[in-house]
Order: structure tokens, then sequence, then C-alpha cells
């Protein structure tokens, strides 16, 4: 009953913010803020493979990328028959119905992507899996440059514009209170034992292999979410956008917000974005003084801005199964 | 301790450095113009060729007392070549800092990308150089200065048809791009009408190095040139296969092959091969000289075709904020579709009713390893 209202009241502060957020900080600081919670749902989500199991992955925009696509091309090839469908509700209904399909098409595509590539990479371990994650991102990309109906090369055009701040931080705080309750569960603590070491964590009788794949569709279905969400946004997706410098993004996000850290993962990404932005005034020399920046963070927070400091630590200690919102 | 204290002080250093950036940039006795494209990333040098360009214009435009009585400033963004950084700083420039108009992006993936956020908030954008024909398809504040892909399919047919004589053309096309594919579309179009015939017509995939099955049947056909309206990559390997194979007749293309490299791959099998491109540094009217003297002055080097276009959508730009006499959107962008006979250095520019330029296109032909300028082709 508590939690219901909790989640209504967040809902009604969203929705307010939606309504006057644009007007208060202007168009363009708002667009900023979305990218920023799609950032913070990428960073967040890639946490949980390469923060938690300790597994390095560098091909999060590859699951990014599936996602992006998948929920586009629903929205833009069965947008209508989905419409008419729900042809009774009012408009925004309909569009958030719409929405929410694509999301969920692209965190099922996403998912099942991950599992195609877990399945068979994560038996290997450290560069190794880098590697073939790489890979991966690089072939999704390459995959979608050749396939014409989504634009190819070209880009994908014409994508309706369903999300907005409300969505994308809605889907910040499922993100968050998903991989917060996953992490501090018995499946969170199979992942951290096997980050800390995995043959002991074998030894213990956890099915490693098992607990990575998991931890890795997990990670690749909010990938996915994140995606849609920026497509549905930006109204034009094309693979220039997924590059591996997209992966390395949202690594350097969790490493400077620290490993291993929901908190941290959040702050690094709205550091990452926000910094950037800020940094447009040094013209040239934006992208030198950004990794000036990051260099600095690097030599004097080693363990990341936050480090693994939590705000839940309290509680996970008294109740070790806790399902904390 | 120590350690400490130095942190504090690297952080100090930094956000005071933020802080002195971010002084207002706004002016009364100025007009803003914003534009953006790639300064850093793969496709560096489009930008900056574009860049130069617009500084060009913009120079000339100030020295000459400015417009409507103000200086006019460029604010310029980098969007690295990424589409989505294109986005936001168009963004940013709409709705920060307040620019009147936009200019920008070479690569038609970025257009595409921004076009929608300068259509939404009504704020003209004239593309120098996007060439895809759904860059202006987005709205009706979209503009470009160059041609759109497909014309050249009809430059490369009359040339072949009226200047070169030829009958009997084969084509080879790419048949994963659009643009080569839309290229051979126009060109057979238009080269049937003017009375030629298709002796055949093949196709590859790009990224392909082996084309002697598709050269076997062309050669079979005898045609008198070839249309291969591809990349330079693909170009240059099929120049060299069809001289092994025996084949004489010359190439033609399109602006895709504009590459140093393409001399490079092809060498001397490209001899006497013809393409179509923007414009050309030896094309002997004043304007395109002139052009080029100052700016071998200013930067030191040859402008390419970007530099040009960058130079031309500025001017045009110009053009229509003197006659619209104001900078308000709405009246900005009538005036820009309005742009009549408008003489710049990459030719005589008028843009049509779906805001695309219609104006000339060169021939250049490959002659000793280096471009020769041939003929203008107008539309």
């Amino acid at each position: 009953m508590k939690r219901w209202l909790l989640w209504l009241g967040v809902l009604l502060v969203l929705a307010g913010l939606e309504a006057s957020l644009r007007g208060l900080i202007g168009p363009y600081a708002y667009q900023i803020t979305v990218l920023v919670g799609v950032n913070i749902i990428l960073a967040v989500s890639l946490n949980l493979i390469n923060g938690f199991t300790g597994q390095f992955s560098i091909g999060h925009a590859g699951f990014y990328a599936v996602g992006a696509y998948t929920s586009a091309a629903l929205v833009k090839f069965g947008g209508p028959a989905i419409r008419g469908l729900v042809g009774f509700l009012p408009a925004i209904g309909q569009d958030a119905v719409l929405l929410l399909a694509g999301l969920a098409a692209a965190a099922i595509v996403a998912g099942i992507a991950g599992l195609a590539v877990g399945i068979p990479s994560l038996r290997l371990r450290g560069d190794y899996l880098a590697i073939v994650t790489l890979g991966f991102g690089e072939i999704i990309r390459v995959v979608i440059l050749n396939v014409d109906s989504i634009g190819g090369a070209r880009g994908f055009s014409g994508i309706e514009q369903l999300s907005n701040f409300f969505w994308v931080y809605f889907f910040v705080l499922v993100t968050i209170v998903v991989i917060h309750n996953i992490v501090h569960s018995s499946y969170g603590r199979a992942f951290v034992s096997i980050r800390d070491d995995e043959i002991a964590a074998e030894a213990m009788g956890v099915d490693t292999t098992r607990f990575k794949v998991l931890s890795f569709v997990i990670s690749s279905m909010f990938a996915g979410i994140a995606g849609g969400l920026f497509g549905h946004f930006t109204m034009y997706l094309h693979p220039n956008s997924f590059t591996f410098v997209a992966s390395f993004n949202v690594i350097i996000m969790i490493v400077i917000g620290g490993l291993g850290s929901i908190e941290g993962a959040v702050v690094g990404a709205t550091v990452f974005t926000v910094a950037l932005e800020l940094l447009r005034k040094l013209g040239p020399f934006r992208l030198v003084s950004f990794a000036v920046l990051l260099v600095l963070i690097m030599i004097y927070r080693p363990q990341g801005l936050l480090g693994s400091w939590t705000l839940f630590k309290g509680r996970r200690k008294a109740a070790p199964k806790a399902m904390v919102v | 301790m120590k350690h400490r204290t130095w942190s504090h002080a690297s952080f100090l250093v930094l956000t005071a450095a933020l802080a002195a950036c971010a002084g207002g940039d706004q002016s009364a006795d100025e007009i803003l113009i914003g534009e953006y494209g790639s300064l850093t990333g793969t496709t560096a040098t489009f930008g900056i060729s574009t860049k130069n360009g617009i500084e060009m214009a913009t120079e000339a435009i100030n020295a000459a007392g400015g417009l409507l009585g103000k200086q006019v400033r460029i604010i310029v963004e980098d969007d690295q070549g990424r589409p989505e950084e294109a986005q936001t700083v168009v963004s940013k420039l709409i709705n920060s800092d307040r620019v009147v108009a936009l200019l920008g992006e070479v690569a038609s993936s970025n257009s595409l990308a921004a076009a929608p956020v300068a259509q939404q908030n009504r704020i003209p954008m004239i593309s120098p150089s996007s060439t895809n024909p759904a860059v202006t398809e987005v709205g009706d504040f979209i503009f470009r200065v160059c041609f759109i892909d497909p014309f050249q399919g009809f430059v490369m047919a009359k040339f072949a048809a009226n200047t070169l004589q030829f009958t009997n053309v084969a084509i080879l096309r790419d048949i994963k791009s659009d643009y080569s594919v839309g290229l051979a579309d126009v060109f057979i179009q238009n080269f049937t009408t003017l009375g030629g015939t298709i002796a055949s017509d093949e196709s590859y995939s790009g990224g392909d190095t082996d084309f002697s099955a598709q050269l076997t049947a062309l050669k079979a056909t005898n045609p008198q040139a070839i249309f291969v309206p591809g990349y330079y990559t693909e170009v240059g390997l099929i120049a060299r296969q069809a001289k092994a194979l025996g084949i004489q007749a010359p190439l033609l293309g399109g602006d895709g092959w504009d590459s140093p490299d393409l001399i490079e791959i092809g060498g001397e099998a490209l001899e006497g091969s013809y393409f179509s491109n923007h414009y050309s540094v030896d094309d002997p009217s004043p304007a395109i000289q002139k052009f080029v003297t100052d700016y071998r002055a200013k930067y030191g080097e040859t402008p390419d075709a970007l530099a040009g276009l960058g130079y031309d959508a500025a001017m045009v730009l110009f053009d229509a904020i003197k006659r619209a006499g104001t900078t308000e959107p709405q009246a900005l962008r009538d005036a820009i579709a309005a742009t009549r006979n408008f003489a710049g250095v990459t030719g005589t520019t008028t843009l049509d009713e779906h805001r695309n330029a219609v104006k000339p296109a060169v021939v250049l032909q490959i002659k000793d390893a280096k471009l020769a300028y041939v003929e203008t082709i107008t539309p």
C-alpha cells in the first residue's frame, strides 16, 4: 500500500516536471537532462556486468543499438496497427502504449542478443571477453549499416517522438530500483562473489557461467530500453552513434563514478554528460580539457568519484535479502 | 595533506577556467549565425574546409559593412561527425546562443539528425553539401546549396550523349548504396531519352574486390563507355580489372570518385575516364579563380568543393538576410526560398520548390594522373 503511494507520488512529480521543465530551464538544458537520463540507464546497467559481476564488457553500445533500432522499427512499421488496437484511448495514452510496446520489444530483442553473445563468450575471461564483446558491438553496427529497410548507412529517419523527460526518468528509476534489488539479493551476492574470486565462487557452488550470462542478459535488456528511449527522443538513428566509442563512453562513466556503485554510475553518467556540454565553451580545446579532467579524476580519485559508497549500506547489512525500494 | 591541496588546486583552476568562459555572448549590434560541423573526428577535413569557406564569406561581408547595419558573427560548434552530437549542438545554437539561422552539415547523416530540431524550432538551416534527397524533405525550413545525388545521373547522361556522342553505354552500379542506385536510374532514364541505349546493367556490392564476372559480361556487349556511379575504392579496382580484361571503354562516374586516393588505387587504368563534381579549381570562370587565389593566400592550400560550397551557403544566407531586411525566422525562410540565379563560386544557384539547389555541375577528366576540367553542364 505504502509502496504504491510512493510510486504514485514519483509519477506525479515526474509529470509535473515534464510539464514545467522545458519552460524553466529552456529546451537545450532539457535535451541535455534527457540525455543524462539515457546515459544513467546505460551506466547503471553496464555497472551490473563490469562493476558487480567483474566481467569486462566493451560492447554495450551494441545492445543499445539493438534496442534503439528494434523499438524504432516496431513503432514505425507497426505503429498504425497498434494505434488502431488502442484507438479508444486519447492521443497521449496511445503514445504511451506505443512507446511501452517499443521498449518491451527493445528489451526482449536486446536481451536475446545478450543471451546469444553471453552463452558462448562468457566462458572466456578478462581480455578475451573484452575482445569478443567489442567484436559483437561492431557486428551489430555493420549489420545495421547493411539493412536497407531501417535506413542502412543513410540513417533511420522519421521516427516518432514518443519519449520525453517523464518516460526517461521513469525508466531511470525502474532501472535503479531493479538493479539495486538484484544486487542486494542472493543473485547479487553470487555476482559479487564471481567478481571477487571466480574460483572460490565456483568452489562454493556458484554456477559462474549461468550467473555471468544472467547478469549480461539483464544488463543488455536495460541497454535496449535506453536505446528505445534515445531513438524516440532524437527521432533519428544512425550507426555512427553506436560505434565502440559509445561503449567506451559508458565505461568511462562508470569508472569515474566508481565501479560497483549504483550511485557512482548515476553520478558518473551525469558528470560525463554535463561536463562535455560545459566544456563546449572551450571550442577546439574541449576534448583535450575533458581528457585532462578524466586524468585528474583518476589520479586523485582512482576509486571513482563515489568509490563503492552506497546510500543503502546500513540497511543492506541489517537485512541481507531485503527488497528495498 | 599536500596531496589534498594539490587536488583542490587543480579542480579550482579548472572550475575557474570554465566560469571564465561562461560569460554571456549576446550583443545587439551583431547578427548571430550558427554553424555545426565535424572539426574533429574521422571526417574532420569536411568540417574544416567548410568552416574555412564560411569564414571567408563572413570576413568579406563584414569588410563590406555587414548586414542590416550589423556585423555578422558565426558561432561554430564541433559535432565530431556524430549524429547525436549534431543534434545536441544545433539545439544549443538555437536555444542557448539564439542564432537566427544555421549552416551545416556536410555528411547527410548529420544533417538528417539535426534538421528535425531546426524545423521544430522554425529556424532556417542551409546545408552546404549534403546531397541525400531526404535532407530537405524534413521540412520547409531546411535548404541546401548543392545539387542532389540523382542530378549527377542527368549530368553524365547529357555529357555521354551530347559531348562524347556515345549511343551505347553499360552500367555497373553499387546495389547496396542508395546514392549509386539513384544515379544509375536517373542516368538510364535520361540517356535513353536522349536517344542512347543501355548495353547492359550489372551490379556489385560495396566492399567487393572482385568484379571480373560483371566486367566479362559487360565486355560481351561492347559498350562505348561504362557508367560506374560508385565510391572511389571500388571504382579504382574496377578500372584496374577492366583494363586487365582488355576493356578500352572509358569509365564515367559521379562525385563519389572525388578523392586523392582514387588515382592511387586505379592508377593508369583510369586515364581518360570522366566524372561529375560540384566545381573545379581549373574552371576558368573569374569568380572561381578569385576564390581559389584568395583561399590559397589565406589558408595556404587549394580549396576543395566543400570549401566552395561552404562559402556559397553563407553567401546565399547573407543575400537572403539582405533581401528580407530582417532576421525574423519566417521572413528569412521565405527570402532563402526565393533565391534565384545567385552567382556563387560553385555556379549559379536557384532554389527549387523542394528547397534544393538547381545549379550546374562540372565534368572532370583524369589525364596524366591529374584532374582536368572538361566542361560545365547546366540543368
